[in-house]
């Protein structure tokens, strides 16, 4: 069995089972960023709960099949449209950043790709480099990610602290990979039944542009998803003839060696020695 | 575009073994859906861009050139790069009715 992180969880949407599960096939750690409720929030009030359930109540959940939790905070894009809920809950997050299991500002970006969410998204990534965080970014779905992600990247480019080793942009596809790798960042492929890129074609991008700076996740949550979407890229991986090493790079130490500059993200040795 | 020529490690035999059925099955899916768009009782999505560019799409398959996927994924964005004003709604429809792939297929141009 190989051990996994699965860097794109919302455990919040998962049972109990989902963590027995993906400890039973190899899973070691998890990180959750801040998310969309499936409905727009009406008060900021709500994310001090929130907030206070990833960063603790998930954790130790978790730790009781053996897997370490680790979160992101934000707005979630899908929420940016809300400069009022945006300014207020940027109020909040700075008092959760020195619990024990945040380790940066995230799953930040655009949805549909408005000026408000632009103004959120900017005012995210200053408050990542003000208080040294790490940033995951989320893309934006099927036909804006190709927009979505150019104005990412000019987002992060016009702010000169941004260090791009210090930037996972996530749910990229085909069309969207190469502008990623291209400047330096590193990349996630969201691994879904039906939307963002199935087991074959991450096998084929990897094939393509190579696993350097690349890690896959399966960004479980309420929807159309899988927690077990690791495990299974891992299969699909050896089906087509892969090695052992080129894997665990992948799903291993792609993610620690990322996720690791943030000081409060080291793992425990594990059976396998790891 | 990267020299990927020969980046699978795994022969044109392997991949039909590996994958063909896989695949057979969402040939099938696909005509299933299209026979099943003949035979609704109203034909009311004739015009929809969402089918538009999908039978755009279609014939894209038939290309012998690589890059397919990149192909479509583009035939299927949004080409415009100016932010919306404002929020118009919350989730995407899978494709832009401002693609190419709508403003260039067949029955775009028949019904203009």
């Amino acid at each position: 069995m190989m051990e996994y992180i699965d860097t794109h969880c919302h455990m919040v949407s998962r049972t109990t089972e989902d963590y027995e599960q993906m400890a039973l096939t190899g899973c070691v750690a998890v990180t959750e960023p801040a998310f969309w409720a499936g409905y727009d929030r009406s008060s900021a009030d709500v994310f001090d709960d929130y907030f206070n359930h990833i960063t603790d109540f998930e954790p130790k959940r978790a730790a009781e099949y053996g897997i370490q939790h680790f979160s992101w905070l934000c707005l979630n894009p899908k929420e940016g449209e809300d400069a009022q809920l945006t300014d207020e809950v940027l109020e909040i997050i700075p008092r959760y950043l020195d619990r024990e299991n945040v380790i940066g500002i995230g799953e930040i970006g655009f949805n549909r790709v408005t000026r408000n969410e632009r103004d959120s998204y900017v005012k995210h990534i200053d408050l990542a480099m003000r208080h040294d965080q790490l940033i995951l970014i989320h893309t934006p779905h099927l036909e804006d990610k190709f927009k979505g992600t150019k104005h990412t990247i000019e987002g992060l480019q016009s702010d000169s602290r941004v260090v791009p080793g210090r930037v996972l942009i996530d749910h990229a596809e085909e069309h969207t990979i190469g502008m990623i790798l291209d400047q330096g960042y590193w990349v996630g492929l969201t691994l879904y039944p039906k939307t963002k890129t199935s087991l074959g074609r991450a096998a084929d991008m990897i094939e393509r542009f190579g696993a350097d700076r690349l890690c896959v996740n399966s960004a479980c949550d309420w929807g159309p998803s899988t927690s077990l979407a690791v495990p299974r890229f891992v299969l699909e991986m050896r089906k087509r003839g892969h090695d052992e090493s080129t894997i665990r790079k992948v799903v291993y130490d792609n993610p620690n060696t990322f996720l690791g500059q943030s000081p409060k993200f080291r793992l425990k040795a594990t059976a396998n020695g790891s | 575009m990267n020299d990927d020529s020969q980046s699978c490690p795994l022969s044109q035999s392997e991949l039909l073994d590996l994958y063909f059925m896989d695949h057979r099955n969402n040939l099938l899916e696909i005509a299933a859906f299209l026979d099943r768009l003949d035979r609704a009782h109203d034909k009311d999505g004739i015009d929809d861009f969402r089918l538009k560019a999908f039978r755009h799409a279609l014939e894209t398959l038939l290309g012998e050139d690589p890059g397919r996927v990149e192909a479509i994924q583009m035939m299927l964005s949004d080409p415009r790069s100016d932010f919306l004003e404002e929020r118009d709604k919350q989730s995407a429809d899978g494709v832009s009715p401002h693609a190419s792939g709508v403003e260039t297929s067949p029955s775009s141009e028949a019904s203009s």
